[in-house]
């Protein structure tokens, strides 16, 4: 089926009939969530997943001889699988699981990118990281002496792709990028990215929270080194998320954080770690998580990346054209090729403003830094409203943003 | 909740045109103040005669509560000692966190902040010029924040 029939073919409204909390009402209102490049909601599918590990199959993992230890582990490993299915991994061992984005770039900026890089060498991100592809990295310089570069973004808040390859130099240890801007929507060249920083020698980790959601993830044909994301952007639980790492790597680096399940062997002497990836897994997991995020693959797979991602673009292309006719209104963020992510300022009405007015609506949308400073700093604003969409999302969503935002330039007029 | 309680007619008009706008040349004291959540900033200005308010500006970015709540702030305390000042803002912090507070006649002009109280979200944007006066009259240079 090509993008366009698949388009045509997405039931928007019977996907949401799977999302519970999409029924209510707030504020007297219909709830109209626009805000799922925060966090997305979760299906039934994953909802009932959870309940049904939690109701019958929970202990804790590994080791365990009896049938409820081994139930937990096989739902733990299975949802690892599904994990690496999901990015086309070679291996589980290329599968660790963590706590999100956050912890998984933590994970690689103290146990990769700490013990091996120094004084002149450098790791290069973008203008439009989030702050937790940023202050990691921070971290590691402060702590072995390398250098943090930034490849700069230009008004429309892409990637000044020049200036970055222009940047990469022998010099230069790990590239870690954005595959999708949460803050801009920015849909980043990552592949040629990648391409190149291997060129110098680099490796190269993204950042695939805003990602995962909108675009079918293949790890070996980005050809990145580690990819990082949350499942609660995939419409799977908080507190659950992927690193993935190539297998050489992670191989040769040193566990993060030591404990039960990451070791072989103890003695007051020494320990042995515990073979791939349970050696970066040190404590009991996020197991239920872990099992309501392999469902959150299963379901948005049976929906379709590419239908949903074909229906968020068209979703994206109207909000588009109705806010550009809105005076005053300037959207932030005007990459040619862009995820479902809208920010925006009104003139004379402060996000903040703008945020709460909508709410009083049913109109559920961010507003602030979007944890990305730096790119608001760019812009020299303070903060942008933005209205994110999801699979559930419909032409009626967008209809009802426009008419909040007439009330909210009521308000102010 | 209603948003015709939270931007009244008087906010609206502090926040196009804020009151006390402007650097305070010749002031004793100033203090910024940041709201990182939202990116709000303020600096205030004082002039002082003993303990007394002789003079007041402000200046900054913020959303209509937080401009307004400053331009409000700065009528309201002009004039004021630091005592009377501290015990005007318990007065205005108690309206602006209690649900259902009566708001207090003596309030006067501040009273029109009283529809804060039913967005919880929004009081860190009404507190933080008081914050940062408070900062002013300890005469301290730190930058308060509301985190």
């Amino acid at each position: 089926m090509s993008a366009v029939s698949a388009a045509a073919a997405f039931d928007a409204e019977r996907v949401r009939a799977d999302f519970p909390i999409l029924g209510q009402q707030v504020n007297g209102r219909p709830l109209v969530y626009l805000d799922s490049a925060a966090s997305g909601q979760r299906p039934l599918a994953v909802l009932r997943a959870v309940e049904r590990y939690e109701t019958h199959c929970h202990s804790n993992v590994h080791r365990g001889v009896h049938a409820l230890s081994q139930a937990a582990t096989e739902a733990f490993e299975g949802a690892r699988e599904r994990a690496r299915r999901f990015l086309n991994a070679r291996s589980t061992r290329e599968i660790v699981f963590v706590r999100g984005t956050t912890e998984a770039i933590n994970l690689v900026a103290q146990s990769f990118a700490r013990p091996r890089l120094g004084p002149g060498d450098e790791i290069l991100i973008t203008g439009l990281e989030h702050h937790a592809n940023i202050v990691p990295w921070q971290m590691v310089c402060a702590q072995s002496g390398c250098t943090l570069k930034v490849a700069p973004i230009d008004r429309r808040g892409e990637v000044e792709l020049d200036r970055l390859l222009g940047l990469l130099s022998a010099r230069t240890r790990l590239v870690a990028v954005a595959h999708v801007s949460n803050a801009l929507g920015t849909i980043v060249p990552v592949k040629r990215i990648a391409e190149a920083a291997h060129s110098c020698g680099a490796l190269v980790l993204l950042d695939g929270a805003q990602a995962v959601p909108h675009t079918a993830v293949d790890v070996r044909s980005l050809g990145c080194d580690f990819y990082a994301f949350s499942g609660h952007k995939l419409y799977g639980p908080t507190g659950i998320g992927v690193l993935y790492g190539r297998e050489e790597l992670l191989e040769e680096m040193p566990p993060w954080q030591g404990g039960g399940d990451m070791i072989r062997t103890v003695t007051f002497e020494k320990s042995t770690y515990n073979e791939l990836p349970w050696k970066f897994e040190a404590g009991t997991p996020n197991i239920s998580g872990a099992v309501g995020l392999a469902a959150a693959m299963d379901y948005l797979e049976s929906l379709g990346i590419e239908a949903v991602a074909a229906h968020e673009r068209r979703l994206l292309a109207l909000a588009t054209g109705e806010l550009e006719r809105i005076p005053g209104l300037e959207i932030i963020g005007t990459a040619t090729h862009k995820a479902a992510v809208l920010s925006f300022t009104l003139r004379g009405c402060h996000p903040h403003d703008l945020g709460t007015i909508l709410d009083t609506e049913g109109v559920a949308i961010r507003t602030g830094h979007h944890c990305a400073m730096p790119v608001m700093s760019f812009f020299d604003i303070p903060a942008t409203a933005r209205a994110s969409f999801g699979c559930y999302n419909t032409e009626a969503d967008v209809h009802a943003l426009v008419a909040a935002l007439g009330k909210a330039r009521e308000v102010f007029g | 909740m209603d948003l015709k309680d939270l931007y009244r007619d008087v906010i609206l008009d502090h926040n196009r045109q804020p009151r006390n706008f402007g650097a305070l040349s010749s002031a004793d004291a100033q203090a910024d103040g940041h709201n990182p959540l939202c990116g709000d900033r303020l600096t205030v200005w004082v002039k002082l005669d003993g303990d007394r308010v002789t003079d007041i500006r402000f200046e900054g970015k913020g959303c209509a509560i937080s401009t307004a709540s400053a331009s409000l702030m700065t009528e309201a305390v002009k004039g004021k000692d630091k005592a009377a000042i501290q015990a005007l803002y318990e007065q205005v912090h108690a309206m602006l966190t209690e649900h259902d507070a009566e708001a207090d006649a003596s309030l006067g002009k501040l009273a029109a902040l009283g529809g804060v109280s039913e967005f919880p979200s929004r009081v860190k944007c009404a507190t933080l010029c008081w914050h940062t006066l408070n900062a002013a009259l300890e005469r301290s240079a730190a930058a308060v924040t509301t985190e």
